[in-house]
């Protein structure tokens, strides 16, 4: 197909998701409920640093803390951004396309002199703005907040962590969110898109670790105690398998980014630890070690988006 | 009919959905300011043809032009000077109805003072202007018909393609759309009507082809088509008289080219209605003959050159061929 100049079609239909999405009351509910889970969270974590502060005098990376800290009942920011973070963009996708057939909109809107992938494109792009627009507000709020609780400003060092934090959440809600497009574009009906998108949340928060354990142990039989080459392979494995869950991929490197003491992600032999230096890692070793984490939910976003693209394109537009 | 110059043109357009042949070796030319109604049953293939038209189905094989444009290789030219009101259209109900015709310019790149006074005029035009800012979600089928018309002169397009646009609508709507068609198409825009409902088709459209099973049977203006296929076909001719007038069934027999003459009512020797089967038109000798004889005609019907009857023809035609 011969290249045209495109007529601004792509800006049109982005501006319009995005104002749909905002001032929507789907964004508002999921908003309400990862807000009030994120005070909560931080609020226990504040509680759980001033006592630790008080025992052990001072302790670094103090505002960090606030995201990961947790006193084990309520768990912490983190693991409830990882939780809901995956509905939050189930819910702005599932019905992306295929509400456009339900509403009879699809042909009306693709008689207009636009390109085809103007729609989608603009449907993944006002998504995507409205995401980035929600997690940065809510970052500023919890920060100030957190400001607020423990009284000590983050580092440059601590800022620049929690920026990637927010850089690696944005990238893993529009990796659920592409996924919500794909569904969408599959199914006519947008409760089944809908179902599907929770059932793939639930499998991967839920069910994936458990099954990668399962798979691993039944690959490479292993007793506990045995030989330790075998529960060597098995921990490798494991891990591995748990790697194809983006919400695995999320931790990792969240955790990573944002407990500078992390060093190695995976199974560490006793022999590599002896003689290491206890310390943190810089932020640029930490970038460096969830690098591939980061890679791999990009990847998963890319592969879903173009799936739907494909999808989109061939699919028959009659009503 | 405005000049003659051919705005929609299509040769050997044949769209094949795996075995099914949807559209079949499709010619068509339809000019500048001409109405004319793709006419057939549902699944008929008019809506496919629209859509390759529109360029939003690639065509199997053959050539479209609208405008001297490729529809699948310059699709944006095309939706650019198109109107298409999609059969049942959609709006976005959580918008008001003026939202809805804005996003449709925006879409259009049209700037947005001459998007606001474009949308001013359509919405008069269409009859809409107090209930615009409503949410489209309020809005009623005819209301909604109303606005997708709207929705298309927004773009103030050469070519404007309706898909059963008067499906649902009450009777008084339809006459109103229709009129506002017409009215459109005086001002030199070419329309292309899809629907099933004839009367409506055979009331506004200078020609119109028939689809069966993707294959366009025939093609032309009612009046033409009729001569051409129903040239053996008997006029019926149904009058009724004042009173009962003894003799004019004899008569009105007597008449060249008249078959049969018959009382409608089933009454001996001839009461106030009378049916007739004949082989040429003879109103005026019908008439005459009544008057002589000293009646008075209420009424007088001749039935069988409507499009209904062409139509109906055309249907067992095809269910005779399937038979067979």
């Amino acid at each position: 197909m011969r290249k045209q100049t495109s007529p601004g079609g792509l800006a049109v239909i982005t501006r319009k998701e995005f104002a749909d999405h905002v001032s929507g009351w789907r964004m508002i509910i999921l908003m309400g409920l990862v807000a009030v889970t994120g005070v909560a969270s931080l609020y226990v974590a504040a509680q759980t640093i001033r006592s630790a502060v008080g025992e052990a005098g001072t302790i670094d990376f103090v505002f960090l803390r606030l995201f990961t800290a947790s006193d084990g009942k309520l768990p912490p920011f983190i693991s409830f951004v990882s939780f809901l973070g995956p509905l939050v963009g189930l819910a702005l996708g599932f019905d992306a396309v295929s509400g456009e057939h339900a509403r009879r909109t699809l042909s009306r809107v693709l008689a207009q002199p636009i390109h085809r992938d103007a729609l989608v494109n603009g449907k993944f792009l006002g998504g995507l703005a409205a995401v980035a627009a929600m997690l940065s507000a809510l970052w500023l709020a919890v920060g100030a907040l957190g400001l607020v609780l423990i009284g000590v400003p983050p580092t440059a060092d601590e800022f620049v962590r929690l920026a990637a934090f927010l850089a690696v959440t944005v990238i893993y809600i529009s990796f659920w969110l592409a996924l919500s497009i794909l569904f969408s574009t599959v199914f006519r009906q947008a409760a089944t898109s809908a179902l599907a998108g929770i059932a793939a949340w639930l499998f991967f928060a839920i069910f994936a670790d458990l099954l990668a354990d399962l798979a691993a142990a039944a690959l490479v039989p292993a007793a506990a105690g045995g030989n330790p080459e075998a529960i060597f392979a098995q921990e490798q494995i494991r891990l591995w398998l748990s790697r194809l869950s983006p919400v695995t991929l999320y931790s990792e490197a969240v955790s990573t980014l944002l407990t500078p003491s992390i060093r190695a992600l995976g199974p560490v032999m006793v022999e590599q630890i002896l003689g290491a230096l206890q310390g943190v890692l810089p932020i640029g070793q930490s970038l460096l070690l969830v690098w591939p984490q980061v890679v791999g939910l990009i990847t998963g976003t890319a592969a879903c988006f173009a799936a739907s693209y494909i999808l989109f394109m061939r699919r028959e537009i009659r009503a | 009919m405005g000049s003659a110059t051919p705005v929609i043109e299509t040769s050997g357009l044949v769209r094949r959905y795996g075995d099914l042949t949807a559209v079949d070796h499709l010619d068509l030319t339809v000019c500048q300011g001409e109405i004319f109604g793709l006419l057939g049953p549902n699944g008929a293939g008019k809506t496919t043809t629209i859509l390759m038209l529109l360029g939003l189905t690639e065509p199997t094989e053959g050539r479209v032009r609208i405008a001297g444009l490729d529809p699948s290789r310059q699709p944006l030219e095309v939706k650019r000077i198109t109107g298409y009101l999609p059969d049942n259209v959609g709006f976005y109900d959580e918008m008001t109805g003026r939202d809805n015709l804005r996003y449709t310019a925006a879409l259009n790149g049209i700037p947005r003072p001459e998007a606001e006074r474009r949308i001013a005029k359509a919405l008069q035009r269409v009859g809409l202007p107090e209930t615009a800012d409503r949410k489209a979600g309020t809005y009623s089928h005819g209301m909604r018909q109303r606005l997708g018309l709207a929705d298309v002169l927004v773009k103030e397009p050469r070519i404007i393609v309706l898909d059963e646009p008067t499906v649902g609508l009450d009777p008084e709507g339809a006459r109103d759309f229709l009129e506002l068609t017409r009215e459109l198409a005086r001002e030199g825009i070419t329309v292309l009507l899809s629907s099933h409902l004839l009367h409506q088709v055979q009331e506004i459209c200078d020609r119109v082809g028939i689809f069966v099973s993707g294959r366009m049977v025939a093609c032309g203006r009612v009046h033409d088509l009729a001569e051409q296929i129903l040239a053996d076909e008997q006029f019926r001719l149904l009058i009724e008289i004042q009173a009962p007038l003894p003799g004019l069934a004899t008569e009105l027999g007597r008449l060249d080219g008249v078959a049969s003459v018959e009382d409608a009512d089933g009454e001996e020797g001839g009461g106030r209605r009378l049916r007739l089967a004949c082989s040429r038109d003879v109103r005026a000798e019908v008439g005459l003959r009544v008057q002589e004889l000293g009646g008075i005609l209420l009424h007088l019907e001749q039935s069988g050159r409507s499009l209904d009857e062409i139509y109906a023809r055309y249907f067992r035609g095809k269910e005779m061929d399937n038979v067979a």
